[in-house]
């Protein structure tokens, strides 16, 4: 099996680091629930982590003098939300559909890291020759 | 990590929502305060808020990093005029004047800022509980 450290653990590590991310941009959702003219974001988690996976958005080191390159851009394309109703003061933070896409954005973290944790343990079996 | 934001996030969205009981609490209490003169008379207080936008200059993408109260402003409903020329403060006309508190809008605001103020704790909960369960991996 050829892998290298960073290969171990899949996408699970890429996944924790935009899911977080994601909670950020939620949380600041609620929290100004109740700012005029504040316009809900967000990001299209499948696609960023596509992006990240595919063969053209991959970049190869081809000369050993190249830089590396950063694998976890620190922005993402943030998004605004197609409020359901529209309110008085420009606001379209619908609570209840962020809190819905924050919750399940928890459980998704909470997946992943349950699935890091599967590869951990499978591997330390492994080593341990159990 | 961004999950250390959370809670700061969350913690602007609760220190707000607490300036909002705040002023809630002091218009309620104020509601019935009598004065001679318009110019005494308490005004019912509203925060406003904005949000905290992130370093232009460093990110390409601009989110909010959080809420924070721009500041107070005074109703403009003209205040309540009552005659009652028997009443210790009226003035020379008789007229006693009171706030422009209107109890049952400040019971709403106060609703809905106890339920954005709970939002917030729930939201930070879970990212602790979030972060926990990433600080056990591998155990």
């Amino acid at each position: 099996m050829a892998t290298t450290i960073d290969s171990l653990f899949g996408v699970h590590e890429q996944a924790l680091i935009y899911r977080s991310k994601r909670a950020e941009v939620l949380a600041s959702n609620m929290a100004n629930a109740d700012t005029p003219g504040y316009k809900a974001r967000d990001f299209d988690f499948k696609s960023v982590l596509n992006k990240l996976n595919t063969p053209a958005g991959q970049v190869k080191q081809t000369h050993y003098q190249h830089i590396a390159f950063d694998k976890t851009p620190a922005t993402v394309a943030l998004a605004y939300r197609t409020p359901m109703s529209a309110s008085l003061d420009g606001n379209t933070v619908d609570t209840q559909v962020e809190q819905a896409s924050y919750a399940q954005n928890a459980l998704d973290y909470q997946t992943s890291v349950r699935f890091l944790n599967g590869k951990i343990s499978s591997y330390l079996s492994a080593l341990r020759g159990e | 990590m961004s999950l250390y934001n959370v809670f700061d996030i969350a913690g602007s969205g609760m220190s707000a929502q607490t300036t909002r009981l705040n002023l809630v609490a002091s218009n309620m209490a104020n509601a019935e305060t009598v004065s001679s003169s318009t110019n005494e008379t308490y005004r019912a207080r509203q925060p406003v808020f904005g949000a905290v936008l992130q370093d232009e200059m460093s990110k390409q993408d601009v989110s909010s990093k959080g809420v924070r109260v721009l500041g107070v402003v005074e109703s403009q409903t003209p205040l309540r005029t009552e005659y009652a020329p028997q009443h210790p403060m009226a003035n020379a006309d008789g007229y006693i004047f009171k706030p422009n508190v209107n109890v049952v809008e400040e019971m709403a605001n106060m609703m809905s800022a106890s339920q954005s103020y709970k939002n917030n704790v729930e939201m930070l909960n879970t990212a602790k509980q979030l972060l926990q369960e990433t600080l056990k991996i591998g155990q």
